[in-house]
């Protein structure tokens, strides 16, 4: 057992694990926070998907030990109280989601494509850049929406900071 | 996945003396290959010493005639290398190629190369470019480093710390991805040096692992170009054959990869 002190949403924990624990399975079994989700074995479908000191991983596949000292949100972490964050408004609106398996990863994955593209974003590189995220309802198409609606709703929300 | 112990090395002769100490221990990079296996059982590591925060093993250098990247520095951070994507654009992005964006922020150069898939990206690279791989104990040459499937020059305990690539006269990546795993099907990486050397590395396609391709590098000697290769066979003996596709496919695969990229390198 370790003792593993991380930020998660905001706030700081500390949590006695076993060292194999992965951090998916910290912030599901030790932190209640299920949104986070595990959809293979196989480090491929991206429905865990986190961010990690800003950057989005897959939590399936990175030891808490590796996580120590990090800051990690989560999909519970993105709204401000009753507020979706506009990537959660852009899925609802535009019918981004069917069961909602995939969603918190594409969600997760889809925030960070916009922080790194900005207002360059085009259909063709979204759908490239979800690649590491699997859906097995939407064909994908409602997805790719959403995430285009979201980046020119958070450029806006930007501009006007 | 099995017990294990985390130790997180804060130099390379920590790390070293961790895994001395462990019965059986493995270094961790990104982990984008080690715990995967690790989840299916496949490997139960008693200690996994953890590289990727030790400082020695992380940056990129440029110089007029190499780029030097660290073992831990990730494929995200060497794509998105201004100084790299101008010194040698072909190795930028087949960096941005690797797997998908969450691969690739965690997944770094030293555990692509300590692994060598036989359809991992980078062995492509190292081999075309003749690039240094350094560890901490010696300086190992791209042609004696990789050893076929899985397998390479390291000894046990062995660590890199960085690879040195010349800045060649030319070069290009060309990859046809498996759609699902985003390996390569068959990926050709063509390099011209500065001192008019041709090298041409094939991954993906033989059954040995990455592999320099004889016919293609004699027929770009006497004519760069794409068209050079039009009359070029390629065996297909010792080439994999799966579900995936069979060896002829691939053979035919390593020519036309070498065209696209040959005419991709103008
Ligand atoms: C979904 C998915 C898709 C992928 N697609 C591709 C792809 O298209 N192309 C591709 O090339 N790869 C692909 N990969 C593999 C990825 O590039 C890995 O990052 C890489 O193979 C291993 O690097 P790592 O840092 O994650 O190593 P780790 O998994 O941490 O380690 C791998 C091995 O290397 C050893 N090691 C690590 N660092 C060192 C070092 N400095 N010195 C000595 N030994 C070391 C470890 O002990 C271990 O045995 C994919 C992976 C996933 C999960
Ligand atoms: S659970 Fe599938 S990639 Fe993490
Ligand atoms: S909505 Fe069901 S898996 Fe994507």
């Amino acid at each position: 057992m370790t003792t593993i002190n991380l930020t998660v949403n905001g706030k700081a924990v500390s949590v006695d694990v076993e060292d194999r624990t992965l951090l998916v399975h910290l912030l599901r079994d030790h932190l209640n926070l299920t949104g986070t989700h595990v959809g293979c074995d196989t480090s491929q479908c991206g429905a865990c998907v986190v961010h990690v000191d800003g950057r989005a991983v897959k939590s399936c596949t990175m030891l808490v030990g590796e996580a120590d000292g990090t800051s990690v949100t989560t999909i519970e972490g993105l709204a401000q109280g009753d507020q979706l964050h506009p990537m959660q408004a852009a899925f609802r609106d535009n019918h981004g989601l069917q069961c909602g398996f995939c969603t918190p990863g594409m969600i997760m994955s889809a925030i960070d494509i916009v922080k790194r593209h900005g207002g360059k974003l085009d259909e063709a590189t979204v759908r490239h850049e979800l690649e590491g995220n699997i859906c097995r309802c939407t064909g994908y198409h409602n997805i790719v929406k959403s995430v285009l609606d979201a980046a020119g709703r958070m450029n806006l929300a930007n501009a006007a900071e | 996945m099995y017990q294990t112990h985390y130790h997180r090395a804060s130099s390379i002769d920590e790390a070293a003396s961790l895994f001395a100490k462990g019965d059986d221990a493995k270094f961790l990079a990104g982990g984008q290959t080690l715990l995967p296996v690790m989840k299916q059982r496949l490997a139960a590591p008693s200690d996994v010493i953890d590289l990727a925060k030790i400082p020695a093993l992380i940056g990129i250098e440029v110089t007029a005639d190499r780029v030097v990247i660290k073992a831990a520095t990730t494929h995200y951070d060497v794509a998105t290398n201004a100084q790299v994507q101008k010194a040698i654009p072909a190795l930028a992005a087949l960096a941005g190629m690797i797997g998908d964006p969450a691969v690739r922020y965690r997944g770094t150069i030293g555990g692509s190369l300590a692994n060598n898939d036989p359809a991992a990206d980078y062995p492509a690279a190292v081999l075309a470019l003749n690039a240094t791989v350094k560890t901490n104990k010696r300086e190992i040459a791209a042609d004696d480093f990789f050893q076929g499937l899985f397998a390479t020059a390291l000894e046990d305990g062995e660590i890199i710390t960085q690879v040195s690539f010349p800045v060649p006269a030319k070069a290009a990546y060309e990859k046809f991805r498996h759609p699902a795993s985003r390996f390569a099907l068959t990926g050709v990486f063509v390099a011209q040096s500065k001192a008019g050397d041709i090298r041409v590395a094939a991954t993906g396609a033989s059954a040995s692992g990455v592999t320099r391709v004889a016919a293609i590098e004699q027929a770009l000697k006497s004519n760069w170009s794409a068209a050079a290769l039009d009359g070029v066979t390629i065996s297909s003996d010792g080439l994999m054959s799966d579900i995936h596709g069979s060896a002829d496919y691939r053979a035919n695969l390593i020519k036309v990869m070498a065209q696209r990229a040959v005419a991709k390198a103008g």
